[in-house]
């Protein structure tokens, strides 16, 4: 089947080619659904790309109001209208007077030699309920229709009608069955939001997606916001850029990784925008052009507040490298919102993104539709490559929260602060709940602000407890005192050691000389002992000669040594003192 | 039709019709029978067929037929459909 593209973002993937060509579609919906602009893109997308020529006949507005409200998507339709646009003005003034049966025959007659004055191959007929209104009666109602279908028929024209279908909806239902592609467009709103949705309802002979899409009108007119493509095709580096806070870089292994997508959660006030504003800042240094987008907050109250802890950002602002872009959460549609945000990044082109915060919009994104709309917004991000800084107000880690906001599940780094409340004080604590493909630090971190900047800290842990601010300064000099404490009792008791060393030392020259005194003595007896045994012999050989005794008799040492005491009492002191020396010796 | 001297009194109509359409075939009897009984003593009728003529119908932004237009006297009035309730239609005129 032959089809026209509708160059409306996602709606021609999901049309599987866009509109039938030579056939009619119904765009129904509610008021302010977006029909007008539908069929509108339709055909200047038409214009645009193959310089076909389009009709448009609205039954609702004047040519000028249509013109004025299309004014904002940029399609320049005054210039449009010059060449292929022809624009009909088919309002009936309320002053019109009415009597008896009327029908579109004339129109039609000259709608048809118009067409084929300016060659055209399409035609919108905006409004049909306005002018079946008029009719007034179901039966010249249903008589019109088919006379514009089989017009349509006969002239081979690509239709599309609008028509709105809020209260009465089905009293033109047969519309739907008369024509080959339905698409309805719906105003819903969910806790005070606003969305928009498509949906196809019927297309005959043609495959589509039947699921209800969530639209947005942009700056380029109206685009299905969560269509892209199905499969994951982003550019990976391993380039790391610093986060803006050395320590931090060491703590996930060196920063995060280029292109990547870091969400800061945090209560408020733990200085989620003072990361972002450090990462910002380190991206400018590089050169790096970043977008920072701010909700609720104004630019320059940002600049002023991050100028407090020493982050400057006008020099960067002054150079172009950074753009601001603050808008209110309560503007417009949220899926529109995100559709601004692609447009300031188109316009940028940034290599570094911050959203601060994201969860502005969390009572929003509690709405499945815009939670995909916040989803499909990161992901348009990482197809393009460019790292992104998220923060999100968080009280605690509150998992189901963030993955209701699907933003948990796209995060590749995940970083919290919290405030740890103690002894009296707060105070900030970094942890890395995840960081995807980079090894990272398991350690609690604290953060501490200062006019200089900002620093992380070690924190201790005493008795099962974090210690953090002055709890962690007392600790620090506790610690340090008791280092000194340890220091000098080591000192004293090498110095007590080495009193008992020199004291066992002096000991074991006492005994070495007492040794070498003794040893002394020993040898000077053993020399008193060898004469005097010899003097004996030589005495008793006397004696015996004096006594004329023949043989010696035998006698025990110790007998003899008292014989020879009893003899002489000379050597008895030696003798003596040999036997004691011998008893010590063997002692 | 004989010109009047006082143009005032000359009622100057204008039927958008498509071919023969029964609508449009009901509301050329319609006016003719009206101008005849009402406004006989002067009045001119003008009869576009669009089907012959379909570029016509831009000037006067004609969407449906058959319509009307009184383009004289002032203000200009229009009226749309096979103007089956002569009476009606010929007081809208100026019919006393």
């Amino acid at each position: 089947m032959p089809k026209i593209l509708t160059g409306m973002q996602g709606f021609d993937e999901i049309s599987d080619g866009g509109l039938p060509q030579g056939r009619t579609t119904l765009v129904s919906g509610g008021a302010g659904c977006g029909k007008t602009v539908f069929a509108l893109q339709a055909i200047v997308n038409a214009a645009k790309k193959t310089r076909a020529a389009a009709i448009f006949v609205a039954f609702e507005e004047s040519t000028r109001q249509i013109l004025s409200n299309a004014a904002a998507f940029g399609w320049d339709l005054p210039a449009l209208e010059k060449k292929n646009l022809f624009f009909l003005d088919a309002r009936l003034s309320p002053e019109v007077v009415k009597s008896g049966e009327f029908d579109l025959i004339g129109m039609l007659a000259l709608l048809e030699a118009k067409a084929k004055k300016m060659h055209a191959s399409l035609i919108v007929f905006d409004g049909i309920d306005v002018l079946l209104g008029l009719l007034d009666d179901a039966d010249a109602e249903r008589r019109e229709i088919y006379r514009i279908r089989d017009w349509l028929a006969t002239t081979g024209l690509t239709g599309i009608i609008t028509q709105k279908d809020e209260a009465d909806h089905r009293r033109y239902s047969f519309l739907q069955f008369m024509v080959d592609c339905v698409v309805t467009l719906r105003h819903q709103v969910v806790n005070g939001s606003a969305f928009r949705n498509l949906r196809i309802v019927k297309y005959r002979g043609s495959g589509f997606a039947g699921d209800e899409f969530p639209i947005a009108l942009t700056a380029e007119g109206m685009q299905l916001t969560n269509r892209g493509p199905t499969e994951l095709r982003y550019k990976v580096t391993n380039e790391r850029i610093s986060s803006g806070l050395p320590r931090l870089d060491n703590m996930l292994q060196g920063g995060y990784y280029r292109g990547s997508n870091v969400l800061i959660s945090g209560a408020p006030g733990t200085a989620k925008s003072t990361l972002s504003g450090l990462f910002t800042v380190a991206a400018c240094k590089r050169g790096d052009r970043v977008l920072y987008v701010s909700f609720d907050e104004g630019a320059s109250q940002i600049v002023r507040n991050l100028q407090s802890v020493g982050i400057h950002l006008e020099p960067h602002l002054k150079s172009g490298l950074l753009r601001m872009y603050s808008t209110r959460t309560r503007g417009p549609n949220i899926e529109d919102q995100f559709a601004a945000l692609r447009a300031q990044v188109r316009a940028h082109k940034p290599l570094c993104l911050v959203v601060d915060p994201l969860s502005a919009l969390s009572a929003r994104l509690s709405h499945l539709a815009s939670a995909d709309a916040a989803q499909q917004f990161l992901d348009f991000l990482k197809g393009e490559g460019i790292t992104v800084v998220n923060t999100s107000l968080m009280d605690g880690l509150k998992t189901d929260e963030a993955t209701a906001t699907g933003i948990s599940t796209i995060a590749d780094t995940w970083i919290h602060l919290s405030y740890v409340v103690q002894d009296g004080e707060r105070n900030r604590a970094l942890t890395i709940v995840k960081s995807r493909g980079t090894g990272h630090s398991n350690q609690v971190r604290e953060l501490t602000l200062s006019d200089h900047g900002v620093t992380l800290t070690d924190v201790f842990i005493a008795q099962g407890k974090v210690l953090m601010g002055v709890a962690r300064w007392e600790w620090e000099q506790e610690e340090q005192a008791a280092r000194l404490r340890t220091k000098v009792e080591a000192e004293l008791k090498r110095l007590k050691l080495q009193l008992g060393q020199a004291e066992a030392a002096a000991r074991l020259l006492v005994v070495q000389t007492e040794m070498e005194a003794r040893s002394a003595e020993i040898a000077v007896l053993a020399d008193a002992t060898g004469s005097a045994s010899t003097l004996l012999m030589s005495d008793r050989a006397t004696m015996r000669k004096l006594r004329h005794a023949d043989e010696e008799v035998r006698v025990p040492s110790g007998s003899a040594a008292k014989t020879s005491v009893a003899g002489s009492p000379l050597p008895k002191p030696p003798a003596n003192k040999q036997q004691s020396v011998t008893k010590k010796k063997a002692a | 039709m004989p010109k009047t001297a006082d143009t005032h009194e000359v009622l100057v109509l204008r039927l958008y019709v498509a071919g023969d359409a029964p609508n449009s075939r009901l509301a050329i009897a319609n006016i003719q029978a009206i101008c005849e009984t009402h406004f006989a003593a002067g009045h001119k009728l003008e009869i576009v067929d669009l089907l012959k003529h379909p570029m016509r119908a831009l000037p006067d932004s004609i969407v449906v037929t058959p319509t009307l237009m009184k383009l004289h006297p002032l203000p200009v009035q229009r009226l749309i459909g096979s103007l089956s309730d002569t009476n009606r239609v010929a007081m809208v005129l100026g019919a006393r």
